[in-house]
C-alpha cells in the first residue's frame, strides 16, 4: 500500500513532477528550435535571392539624340518605303548617335569602347520604334536605348567602380563618359518589362524569361494529361478492382514508381518518345508527357487516399438506394474525393514545374531565343532556364538567375496556396 | 387499434416473466427448426426465405434460415450481438453482394420472385427493398438532393414539379417536412442525429419501396428521437412492409407484430410478438428475453 500522505512519497512525486515538467519544456524547446532553424534557413535563402535578383526587374537605359537621316538609313531613294524601312541601316544611325553623345573626335578604338556602353540590341529597338511610327524618319528624336550589360551592372552598383582598371569590364575612359552622361541626365532606370516578354539572349541585358514561362505553361498543359489517367487508375484500383495478388503487386509498384529518380523518366522519354515515336526533341509535348509519367504515381496515391477517406456508409447508402457501382462512384464518392485529388495534383504540378533533370534528357536544354508558339515548338522551361543562366559567366546573368528563381517560387507559392484554398474550401468532415 | 392496445400493454415492463416462465411447448433440440408457430397465419408472405445459409469466407454466419415476412407488418429481428441479424437483413436487398468474401445459399423470394436468380437486376431489387442503416448516413448534399437522388436515378419523376412533390411527400411521411421545409437546400449533414435518421427514412421511401429494412435505426438516437421514429414505423407499416433489427426488447415489443429470435446464426424462434415475449417456445428465447444472456 502506498502511503500518499508520507513525506517520502510527497518528495518523490514532487521530484518526478519537476522532472516531467522539465522534460515537457525541453521537448517544446526542441520543436521551437527546429522551427526557428527552418525559418532562418528560409529567410537567408529568400534574402540572398531577393537581394541579388531584384535589380533584374529594372533596366538601365541611356537617352541618345538620334538623327533619323533618310540618307544614312538608306531609305531616301526607295519606292516601297515600308519594305526598305524594315531593312534600313539602323546600326549606323545608332552608332552615330552614340558618338554624338560623346564630346570631341573619337579614335577608332574609342568608338569601339563607346559602342560597348549601349546594348547590341539598340538597333533592333530603334527599328521597332520607326516601324511603329514611320513619320519619325527625317527627324531628330531622343530615344532611350537599353544600356549594355556592363554599364547596366555598373549603374546598378552590382560591380564596384573604385577598383583597379584592369579588374573592371568598364575602363576609365568609359567610366568618364558614363559619369558625363549621368550628369547630363541621360542615364535612367525603368521597370524591365522586357524581362517578362522576351526570350533568351546571349546578351544579358536583352535576355528575358518570357520564353521559359511560355514553355513551362505549355509543358504543364501537356502534363494535365496525367490527371484523368491518374484518377481513372485510382478509381479502378480503389473501387472496382478485385483484391488479389495482381492488384497488390500493382499497388506496390505504384508506390515504388513514386520513388524512382526523375532522370530515369527522362531516359524513358528519350528512349521511347524521341527514339521510337520520333517526337520532336526538346518540345513541351514531350516534356509534358515525361513529367506526366513522373507525377502519375503522386496523383494516383493522392486520389486513392482521398477515396479511402470517403466513409463506407456513403457508399452503402447509395448502393441501398439502388445506385449502380458506377453511379455510386460518379455521384457520391468521386466528388467527395476530388478536392483531395486536386490538392495532390497541384502538388504534383508544382513538383513537375520545378523538375529539371528529365527535361535535360529529352533535349529541353537548348538555347532558344524565340517564344514558343505551340506545344510542338522547341522551348525552354523555367528550371532549365535557371540552369542555363546559372552556368553563364557574365555578371548580368547572375541577377537574371535570381530573378528567374523568384518567378518560379512565385508560381510555386501561388499553386500551393491554391491547393490549400481548395482543401479548405471543399474538404468535408464527417 | 388492437395494435395500439398491445403496445400500451407491452410498454411498461416489456416482458412478463410470469407468463414467460411457463412455456407452452417444450424447449426444442438445437437442430430442429421452429416454423411459424402461429397457426392462424395462412396469408401469403411478402418475402420468404428458405434454407438460407450465409458464409463469410469459410465461416458460416447463418444456418438454414426459414423466415416469412408479411405485408403491412413490422417484423423485428432480435438476438445477441453477432448472431447474424444484420447479415440476414442484408440478404434481403443483396447488400451482401458488395462483401467479397460473402456467399449466400438458399432461396429468398419477394412476391414470388427469387431475388438471387440471375435474371433479377439488383438495382431494381433495391428500388423495391429500401434500407435504413444503424448510423444515419445522409449524403453530403442538400436535404432536397438527398431525397431526390433515388427518384432521379430510377427515373421516377417527370419534371421539377413532380420531383418537388416526391420530396415533400417523402419528408411528410417521415415526419420531417415541417422541420426542414424552410431549408431544403441546406446540407443534410447539418441536421441533428434524429432528424438525419428520419431524412434517411424519407430517402428510403422516396422510391416507394415495398419493403423497408432497418438495421438498428435508433441505436444512435436519444429516447425522444427514438420515440419519433417508432411512431413513424407505426404509420409506415400501413403502406410498407418493415423489417427491423433491434437490440431493444422493448422496442421490438412496441413496434413489431412478429418477432424472430436469432442465436448463433440460427433462427431459433419466430412468431407473433406477443407470443414470443409472453410465451416463448424455446428455452434460449426465454433466457434471452428475460435477460439471462446476450
Ligand atoms: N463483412 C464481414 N466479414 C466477415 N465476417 C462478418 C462480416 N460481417 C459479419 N460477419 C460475421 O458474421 C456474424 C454475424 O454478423 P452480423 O453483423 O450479422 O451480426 P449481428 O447480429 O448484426 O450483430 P450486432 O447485433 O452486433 O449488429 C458475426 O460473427 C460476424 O463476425
Ligand atoms: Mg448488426
Amino acid at each position: 500500500m502506498i502511503d500518499r500522505r508520507s513525506e517520502e512519497y510527497k518528495k518523490r512525486s514532487g521530484d518526478r513532477m519537476a522532472r516531467r515538467y522539465r522534460a515537457d519544456r525541453r521537448f517544446r524547446l526542441y520543436g521551437q528550435a527546429a522551427l526557428v532553424f527552418g525559418a532562418l534557413a528560409l529567410c537567408i535563402l529568400m534574402v540572398s535571392i531577393f537581394s541579388s535578383g531584384y535589380t533584374a526587374f529594372f533596366r538601365t537605359q541611356v537617352a541618345l539624340d538620334v538623327e533619323l537621316d533618310p540618307d544614312v538609313l538608306g531609305v531616301a531613294a526607295a519606292e516601297q518605303e515600308h519594305l526598305s524601312l524594315e531593312q534600313a541601316d539602323y546600326y549606323t544611325v545608332v552608332n552615330r548617335a552614340i558618338y554624338n553623345a560623346i564630346p570631341g573626335e573619337l579614335e577608332r578604338s574609342d568608338r569601339k569602347l563607346a559602342k560597348g556602353l549601349i546594348s547590341n540590341g539598340a538597333s533592333v529597338e530603334l527599328r521597332e520604334m520607326v516601324l511603329e511610327n514611320p513619320a519619325l524618319v527625317g527627324r531628330t528624336v531622343k530615344v532611350n536605348f537599353t544600356a549594355s550589360s556592363d554599364l547596366d551592372q555598373l549603374h546598378k552598383g552590382n560591380v564596384p567602380r573604385d577598383v583597379e582598371e584592369g579588374l573592371r569590364r568598364i575602363n576609365d575612359k568609359q567610366l568618364a563618359w558614363y559619369d558625363r552622361w549621368v550628369q547630363e541626365g541621360r542615364v535612367s532606370s525603368t521597370f524591365n518589362w522586357n524581362f517578362f516578354t522576351s526570350g533568351d539572349s546571349r546578351n544579358p541585358e536583352m535576355a528575358g524569361i518570357g520564353g521559359a514561362i511560355t514553355g513551362s505553361i505549355f509543358t504543364l498543359l501537356c502534363f494535365v494529361l496525367s490527371f484523368p489517367v491518374g484518377v481513372a487508375a485510382a478509381v479502378y484500383l480503389e473501387e472496382f478492382a478485385p483484391k488479389n495478388k495482381w492488384t497488390d503487386m500493382i499497388e506496390v509498384n505504384i508506390n515504388n514508381l513514386a520513388a524512382v529518380p526523375s532522370i530515369i523518366f527522362g531516359l524513358l522519354g528519350l528512349a521511347i518518345l524521341l527514339n521510337v515515336f520520333n517526337m520532336p526533341r526538346g518540345t513541351p509535348v514531350v516534356g509534358g508527357m515525361v513529367l506526366a509519367l513522373m507525377t502519375l504515381p503522386t496523383i494516383i496515391i493522392a486520389c486513392r487516399a482521398s477515396l479511402k477517406a470517403v466513409p463506407p456508409s456513403i457508399r452503402q447508402g447509395a448502393l441501398a438506394m439502388g445506385a449502380s457501382p458506377m453511379q455510386v462512384t460518379l455521384h457520391h464518392v468521386l466528388p467527395l474525393a476530388l478536392p483531395g485529388t486536386l490538392t495532390g495534383t497541384i502538388i504534383g504540378l508544382s513538383q513537375a514545374l520545378g523538375e529539371t533533370a528529365p527535361l535535360l534528357m529529352i533535349g529541353m536544354v537548348a538555347f532558344i531565343v524565340d517564344i514558343p508558339g505551340g506545344v510542338t515548338d522547341p522551348s525552354a522551361v523555367l528550371p532549365v532556364q535557371i540552369y542555363l543562366w546559372a552556368e553563364s559567366a557574365e555578371r548580368g546573368f547572375v541577377e537574371k538567375t535570381s530573378a528567374a528563381i523568384m518567378i518560379i517560387l512565385a508560381f510555386l507559392v501561388t499553386m500551393n496556396l491554391f491547393a490549400i484554398y481548395l482543401r479548405q474550401r471543399f474538404e468535408r468532415r464527417w | 387499434m388492437e395494435n395500439q392496445d398491445k403496445v400500451k400493454q407491452m410498454n411498461g415492463s416489456g416482458v412478463k416473466p410470469g407468463l414467460a416462465a411457463e412455456p407452452t411447448m417444450r424447449a426444442q433440440g438445437k437442430s430442429e427448426k421452429v416454423r411459424d408457430v402461429a397457426p392462424a397465419d395462412h396469408r401469403t408472405p411478402k418475402a420468404k426465405s428458405r434454407g438460407v445459409n450465409v458464409y463469410y469466407g469459410a465461416k458460416q454466419a447463418l444456418f438454414s434460415i426459414d423466415l416469412d415476412i408479411f405485408e403491412n407488418e413490422v417484423t423485428a429481428l432480435i438476438g445477441p450481438s453477432g448472431c447474424g441479424k444484420s447479415t440476414f437483413l442484408r440478404c434481403l436487398n443483396r447488400m451482401n453482394d458488395v462483401i467479397d468474401i460473402c456467399r449466400v445459399e438458399g432461396k429468398i423470394e419477394i412476391d414470388g420472385d427469387d431475388i438471387y436468380s440471375s435474371g433479377l437486376d439488383v438495382v431494381q431489387l433495391r428500388e423495391r427493398v429500401g434500407m435504413v442503416f444503424q448510423k444515419p448516413n445522409p449524403f453530403p448534399k442538400s436535404i432536397y438532393d438527398n431525397i431526390a437522388y433515388g427518384p432521379r436515378i430510377h427515373g421516377l419523376a417527370e419534371g421539377k414539379a413532380d420531383m418537388d412533390e416526391i420530396v415533400e411527400t417523402s419528408l411528410t411521411k417521415a415526419g420531417l417536412w415541417n422541420e426542414v421545409k424552410e431549408r431544403l437546400h441546406d446540407p443534410g449533414t447539418g441536421l441533428s442525429g434524429g432528424q438525419q435518421q428520419r431524412l434517411c427514412i424519407a430517402r428510403a421511401i422516396s422510391v416507394s419501396p415495398e419493403v423497408i429494412l432497418m438495421d438498428e435505426p435508433c441505436s444512435a438516437l436519444d429516447p425522444i428521437a427514438t420515440a419519433h421514429i417508432e411512431d413513424l414505423m407505426f404509420e409506415l407499416k400501413e403502406n410498407y412492409t418493415i423489417v427491423i433489427v433491434t437490440h431493444s426488447m422493448q422496442q421490438a415489443a412496441r413496434v413489431s407484430q412478429r418477432t424472430g429470435f436469432f442465436h448463433l446464426g440460427e433462427l431459433v424462434e419466430v412468431g407473433k410478438t406477443e407470443q414470443i415475449f409472453q410465451n416463448p417456445v424455446d428455452q434460449r428465447t426465454q433466457d434471452y428475453i428475460t435477460g439471462r444472456f446476450g
